[in-house]
């Protein structure tokens, strides 16, 4: 269970990381706490699976990765796992998730998929399809960004960060 | 224009960032160069909106927050309009119109069943949505923005 000294942690590490020699120590004086102590439960986080990745995040448009889609496949319930470790394996795909079917949208499997180009989108999803012997797939596009933003975990006020 | 430094730089923050008293000391020392080369090229590549976010990435679910896909179908007119109440709400973190007959589509994180039950039934009441569906995951495969560069 997590303790509100946790969650004020948790809080007080989704803002702007510094940029500094000894950057936890400023976290750390920023929550009242020794830096010691900040490191010890970030470590048990790593450990316990809460914190997933320690590191940075590109704008991915930027670092020349400028398309993506939302690709979402219907796949047989008995063969779920083994496309979930053909998909997360490929290096294009970042985000990869079963989700239950609705009758008006009965796909099961949703992946991100970037590249540099929507044509290129295009061909991973056909090598993605052949590879994998999945015929049935829809390719949605994004047309017009409104948001994305970092999540921000136990923050009391209205103040997550557009990007 | 990124460097090669840069590029090395960024494909060893992707994938880690120490905890540990002096982290930028540690990458430096991999890259064979000193912990203030690391930290300015850091800032400089920050700045210029290269880096979206430097650290820690938390795991929804191992943190009590229950998490949901929703595919809406709005009127085309209405469209901007309800994406950016849609926006408003803090636990949704992506927002984008897309081709296809559910032509919005934006993810929900909230604490609790009840709260996205309530935010839901908000959205669904917005003029111009004529069908919100919720796709939940069943199971996370995988959630790991890199790039290699």
């Amino acid at each position: 269970m997590l303790d509100a000294l946790d969650k004020k942690i948790i809080a007080a590490m989704q803002d702007e990381f510094p940029l500094v020699a000894e950057p936890y120590k400023e976290i750390a004086e920023r929550i009242g706490i020794s830096e010691t102590e900040l490191l010890k439960r970030l470590n048990d986080y790593w450990r316990t699976g809460k914190i997933r990745k320690m590191g940075a995040v590109l704008k991915h448009r930027q670092v020349g990765f400028a398309a993506n889609a939302l690709c979402a496949w219907i796949v047989p319930e008995e063969r779920m796992d083994e496309i979930g470790q053909i998909m997360m394996k490929h290096p294009a795909i970042t985000h990869c998730y079963s989700r239950v079917p609705q009758p008006e949208m009965p796909y099961n499997f949703y992946i991100m998929l970037h590249a540099h180009t929507r044509v290129e989108c295009r061909k991973l999803a056909e090598e993605l399809a052949s590879a994998t012997g999945l015929s049935q797939y829809t390719m949605l596009f994004s047309t017009r960004e409104y948001k994305k933003a970092s999540m921000r975990y136990f923050v009391e006020k209205r103040q997550n960060i557009r990007e | 224009m990124l460097t090669s430094f840069d590029k090395d730089l960024l494909n060893i923050l992707q994938t880690g960032l120490p905890i540990a008293s002096r982290p930028f000391a540690e990458i430096a020392e991999s890259l064979n160069a000193d912990e203030i080369t690391v930290i300015d090229r850091l800032r400089y590549l920050k700045e210029h909106g290269y880096i979206r976010r430097i650290g820690a990435f938390f795991d929804s679910a191992s943190l009590g927050y229950v998490g949901t896909l929703i595919a809406a179908k709005v009127e085309k007119q209405h469209v901007e309009a309800v994406a950016k109440v849609i926006n408003n709400y803090e636990g949704v973190t992506h927002n984008y119109e897309r081709n296809g007959v559910f032509n919005l589509w934006f993810t929900l994180m909230v604490p609790d069943c009840e709260s996205q039950q309530k935010i839901l039934k908000e959205i669904a009441a917005l003029k111009g949505v004529l069908r919100l569906i919720s796709l939940p995951a069943s199971k996370k495969y995988k959630v790991s923005v890199q790039f290699k560069l």
